[in-house]
This record gives C-alpha cells, structure tokens and sequence, in this order.
C-alpha cells in the first residue's frame, strides 16, 4: 500500500484527522515561540548546517578519532555494516552476558533495523520505556512520529489500554494518573533489567562521548542500573568537537517541542565502575546515501521532528500512513534511498510548500529533495502509469504558452458546461473533497490585453 | 572489522568537499543579571530556584521544604546540606538507591539561558543518584553561572579532559499523553536548584 491509500484510510475519520492536525501544530507554534527567543536563531542554524556538512566532507576521519577517544576510555566499539550485523551484534553482547530482560530508551535506528523483533525470536524481552514508545509498543504498533511516538492515539485508547495492561481503573484517562501507573510498571522493568539499549543523539569525535537526549529520563534510568550499557547509532550521528553541542542542543529541543533543553542530556564517556559500554556503529545505507549529490544532506538530520510538526500533509495523514520507521518529509528523502520501488509513493506525499525546509535546524532543503526524488524515481520506471501520464501532459501543457492558453480556455469551458459532478471526477483525487471554483469570465491574459492593450 | 574497513573506506570513496568547520566564538547571549535570568529559565523548566547567601543557609532552606521534610531517605553530596539518613559511597549496588526520597547534588555550572546544571560523573558515587531519587536538590555556586551553552562548553573543556557528565534541566516530565505535561515521570517529581551566594 502506498502513501495515498494509506493516507485516505486515515483521513476517513474526519474529526480525529483534524484532532491529529491540531495536535502537531501546536508543537510548531511552541517551536517559533522558542525559536523567536534566540536573536541568532538563523546564524544557529547556518552554523548546524556548516558543521554537518564539515563532517560529512570527513566523516571516516571523525568516526576513526571518536573510536580512539572512547576506546581509550573505555568503551567497546562495533561496527555494523546493515541492519542484519547491527541486530547480531546487540544479540551478541547480551547473549554472551545471560541478559534476556533488556530495557531500552528511544532509538528511531533500532526501529530501522527491526532489533525489537530479532531480540523477541531470540528470547529477550525488550522494554520501551519512553512512555510514547510503551503505548505502542503495547499496541503492537510502530512509532508514529520519531518524538511523539503516541501522538496518534487519544488519551481514553490509553486509558482502556493501560486497564488491560496494568489495572489502571476502568475508564480513567487522567493523563497524569495514567503516567503515574506507567512510572510505577517501568521501574520494575528497570530495576529488573540486566542490560540497557539507548539510542544516540550525538557522538562526540574530540571527546569520545556518546550524548543521549530525553525528558523523561529513561535513558539514564536505564543505564544507570544495569551492568551493560548498549547504545547504538547511525554514523552520521557524529559531530567533531564538544564544544558543537552548544550549536546542537540550542536548536534541537527547541526545534522538537518547543523547550530550552531537554530535562536530561547525558554525556555518556566510558563505562561507569564495574560496568560495559558498547558502541555500536551502523552504516545500513548510509554511506551509499553519502554518494549520493543532493540526497547526502539529509545525513545532516538531528532527528527533531520538526518538520514532521509543520507539514500540512504529514499532519492529515498520520506518520504510520508513511509505513516507514521515519516518517515525514526527511522520511521520504531518506527511505527511497533505501527502497526505491517499495518507498515510491513518499516524495510526493508533500506539496512542496517548503515549510519543512524553513523550520529544519540543519537547514536540510527538504522540498528540493523531495522534488529531485520524483525525478529520480520517473526516470527510474518506479511511478505508476497514470501518474506519469498526468506528469506528461502537465509537461507538454506547460511547455509553450500556447498551450497554456489553450487548456486555461478548455478548463474554464468545461467548469461553465459540465455538470459539478462530472467535473469534479475529472480533477481527479483533488475534486474528490472540494468544490470547485466558479470559472473566471476570462483568462488574465485576455484581461490584461483588454485592459492594457497588448504588451 | 570487515565491516570497518568496509565502511570507511566507501566513506572516503564518497566523501563530498565541504566547508571548514566553523569558527564558534562569535556566538552566544548575554544578560544583565544571571542569577535573575537563571530563575526564569529554571521555572520555564519546571524548577524551583532558592537564593541563599551561604551552605548554611541553603541547608536551612532545604530542611524547611516538604521534600526534605517528608523524605523516608536523604543522601547529601554536598557536606553541610541536608540530613543524610543514607551515604551513598557506601551503597554498593544502584539497585538498593530505588526507594530513596530525596538526593542532594553539587552542580558545577548553571546556564542561565535554558535552566540546566551540569553535573560531574565524578560527583556521584552512583550515576542513578541523578535520575533515580523521588525529588532532587542542586546546589551551585552563584559564580559558576554563564549565560548559554556556549560558555558552558567553553568553561567545561571536555575535550581537555573528557568525563561523565549530564546537563540536567528540572525535574523528569512527559507529554506523551495527548501533550499534556506531567512532571515525573521515570526519574526525580521535583527539582530545586540552591543558587549560593
């Protein structure tokens, strides 16, 4: 199922579609309040995208310098060339050690590489203990936004499902009663665990630290107890210097949620006293997409969400609607790269308005990527026929003014003569959900010679 | 280590020019009165900032506040600062930490911009004294503010002398419910900062 019909499954239930809509763009308008509250905002911003693209220019040179550094103190490095390795080795590390409960905090790279499920078949039990993330995880359900992975579902479903799964009382939906009892299951979870999994926000070359992000303070809870530390990360994760962290953890809560800085950012440097840290570093495509002129800089990502706040497509149509692990416009820049026929649908799930390039705290140029995929993906035979019939006759259509004229004049005639109906089948998806506009007595050009004489 | 040479060397193959990194010393804020602006940031955060004049003061204060008060367990890492029930260093598995009231940490910087104490590694016998106790207490010195991250870094050296480290802003908090904020939820309900001097 493409974008489109996963879409329209979603947008089926009117009221929760708007519901969805306001909810994230709530989160936008928190993001301009903070970005508002930072006079260098937009020289941030540049200097993000500077030191991204510094990085990507020496990217095995940084990742050589953050193995030596975190190496020396302490730290076990990995290196996974796929998903496949990456999954091999977590199941390794916590084999080797007799660890079957594991408790793990956000990682939008573990969803990618399916660890949760390779681990279960393996008989690990594997905790999400980001709240979000243990709703669905409970649902049976992927994330559906990389920062918000509950954003989708109302606090009553919570609530019927938290008395299912805990005993919470039948019927209450107080979120705050309803954190309070999760506090209470995922502490034993923790205190339980016998290995922690964290995802990374950033790695630290001159440093050796890996950096990890949250509000709630999983991750820290998760690593702090447990005799083994498992964090793994995209290699493009890494920035060169500490004092970059100053430029990253500015924009990237800001950019997500609207705050100053997440509650917990914790530099992970070597394993604590009589404990392991292993680094795993997964490439999965990510080299490839390296290779690749303009689509490498949606390597620069932080992973924010930001742009998944402010587009009006992502907010009518829900992120699973995208059927990848990360949705959104940077998701359908980067999935394509990873499976052209299967992933198709996305670069045109947007309506390259540009507001996701405008709020991006690396400054990624979202909708030119997103324009250039469908380029790519035409010429490589992956749009469907119908599509590239339409793309066709727009081509031609715009080719000369001529026959801009001519169809302007075929599209007017034809609102003024065919009944509404008709006429809306004929516009296609677009007329389905909207009335169409009276046509205009004439064409600006006609006006504009009428008015003025010819130019 | 198949897979490292594997990798590095098709990043090296496909390695794009780009810009030199950028030069971070003109950036940053400032404000007229840190220790006022700290107060905000840390309220935005879901803190409380107390002024005290000296340890003693702020261990006056500490007692008089119902976190303290009603705490089954209080470990102090700042000597003078709190009635520790419980010493920390000589716990020796985190695990028996999980019931603890109220922990009493050393903040070796705030920023004024965004609320947030940097805590050393070095300063907890235990990383999960961070993260694990009901209600937290930070104490830092009024001269170890600045206003932004930048000068956070810049007065950290970490590359100097790389350590274990967290920034913590306020107390633990979750919006995952539909977005309403609610404050507590794996790690500390409440956080007070003791701003000395």
């Amino acid at each position: 199922m493409g974008h489109p019909e996963a879409a329209a499954r979603f947008a089926a239930d009117v009221p929760r579609t708007h519901w969805h809509d306001q909810a994230l763009w709530f989160m936008r308008v928190k993001r301009d309040r903070a970005a508002a509250q930072i006079p260098e905002w937009e020289r941030l911003r540049e200097l993000a995208q500077e030191i991204k693209a510094h990085t990507l220019s020496d990217l095995a040179g940084y990742l050589e310098q953050f193995e030596r550094n975190a190496t020396a103190r302490g730290a076990v490095v990995h290196w996974a060339a796929d998903a496949e390795e990456h999954n091999r080795i977590v199941h390794g590390l916590l084999a080797a050690r007799g660890a079957t409960r594991v408790v793990k905090s956000k990682s939008m790279l573990t969803e990618e590489c399916g660890l949760n499920p390779y681990l279960e078949a393996r008989g690990v039990e594997v905790v999400d203990t980001d709240l979000g993330e243990r709703i669905v995880q409970f649902r049976g359900e992927p994330p559906s936004h990389i920062v918000l992975p509950a954003i989708h579902i109302k606090k009553e479903e919570i609530g019927a499902l938290f008395h299912e799964r805990l005993g919470t009382a039948a019927g209450a939906s107080d979120p705050a009663y309803l954190t309070e009892a999760a506090r209470g299951h995922l502490r034993e979870k923790f205190l339980g665990a016998q290995a922690g999994i964290t995802g990374v926000n950033f790695a630290v070359a001159d440093t050796g630290a890996v950096v990890v992000c949250t509000n709630e303070g999983n991750a820290d809870m998760g690593t702090s107890l447990p005799p083994l530390h498992v964090a793994s990360m995209g290699i493009e994760k890494i920035v060169p210097r500490a004092a970059d962290l100053g430029v990253f953890l500015r924009l990237l809560a800001r950019s997500a949620t609207g705050q100053p800085v997440t509650t917990y950012a914790t530099h992970f440097v070597g394993p604590r006293p009589g404990s392991e840290l292993h680094v795993v570093l997964v490439d999965n495509g990510r080299s490839d997409l390296l290779g690749r002129d303009p689509f490498r800089r949606a390597l620069s990502c932080i992973r924010c969400g930001a742009c998944m706040n402010t587009c009006p497509v992502f907010r009518r149509s829900g992120g699973h609607s995208y059927g990848v692990p990360v949705p959104g416009p940077i998701g359908s820049v980067l999935s394509p790269a990873r499976d052209p026929a299967r992933n198709a649908s996305l670069p045109f799930a947007s309506t390259l308005c540009g507001s996701c390039a405008d709020v991006c705290p690396v400054r990624i140029d979202l909708h030119h990527q997103l324009l250039a995929w469908r380029g790519v993906l035409l010429a490589g035979g992956q749009v469907g026929a119908r599509k590239r019939l339409g793309l066709r006759l727009a081509a031609w259509i715009l080719a000369t003014p001529r026959r801009l004229e001519w169809a302007g004049r075929i599209s007017r005639l034809g609102l003024r003569l065919l009944p509404a109906g008709l006429a809306a089948r004929l516009a296609g998806p677009w007329g389905r959900q909207r009335a169409l506009p009276a046509p205009a007595a004439e064409s600006f050009r006609t006006r504009y010679r009428r008015t003025h004489g010819r130019p | 280590m198949a897979a490292r040479d594997r990798i590095l060397s098709s990043l090296r193959r496909a390695a794009p020019p780009g810009p030199p990194l950028p030069v971070l010393d003109r950036v940053g804020v400032s404000f007229p009165d840190l220790p006022a602006r700290l107060g905000e940031a840390v309220a935005a955060v879901g803190g409380v900032m107390i002024r005290v004049a000296d340890l003693a003061a702020a261990d006056a204060a500490l007692r008089a506040l119902p976190v303290h008060r009603d705490a089954r367990s209080v470990v102090s890492l700042v000597p003078g600062v709190g009635a520790a029930t419980l010493d920390a260093a000589a716990v020796r598995d985190p695990h028996e930490l999980a019931h603890l009231g109220l922990c009493v940490l050393r903040g070796a910087l705030a920023v004024a911009e965004n609320g947030a104490v940097w805590i050393e590694g070095a300063s907890l016998p235990h990383h999960a004294l961070a993260v694990i106790p009901e209600h937290l207490a930070v104490v830092v010195d009024a001269a170890a503010i600045v206003p932004d991250l930048h000068a956070a870094y810049a007065r950290l050296d970490l590359p100097g002398r790389p350590r274990w480290g967290l920034f913590l802003a306020g107390p633990s908090k979750t919006a995952d419910i539909e977005q309403s904020l609610v404050i507590g939820a794996h790690g500390a309900r409440s956080s007070t900062l003791l701003l000395v001097g």
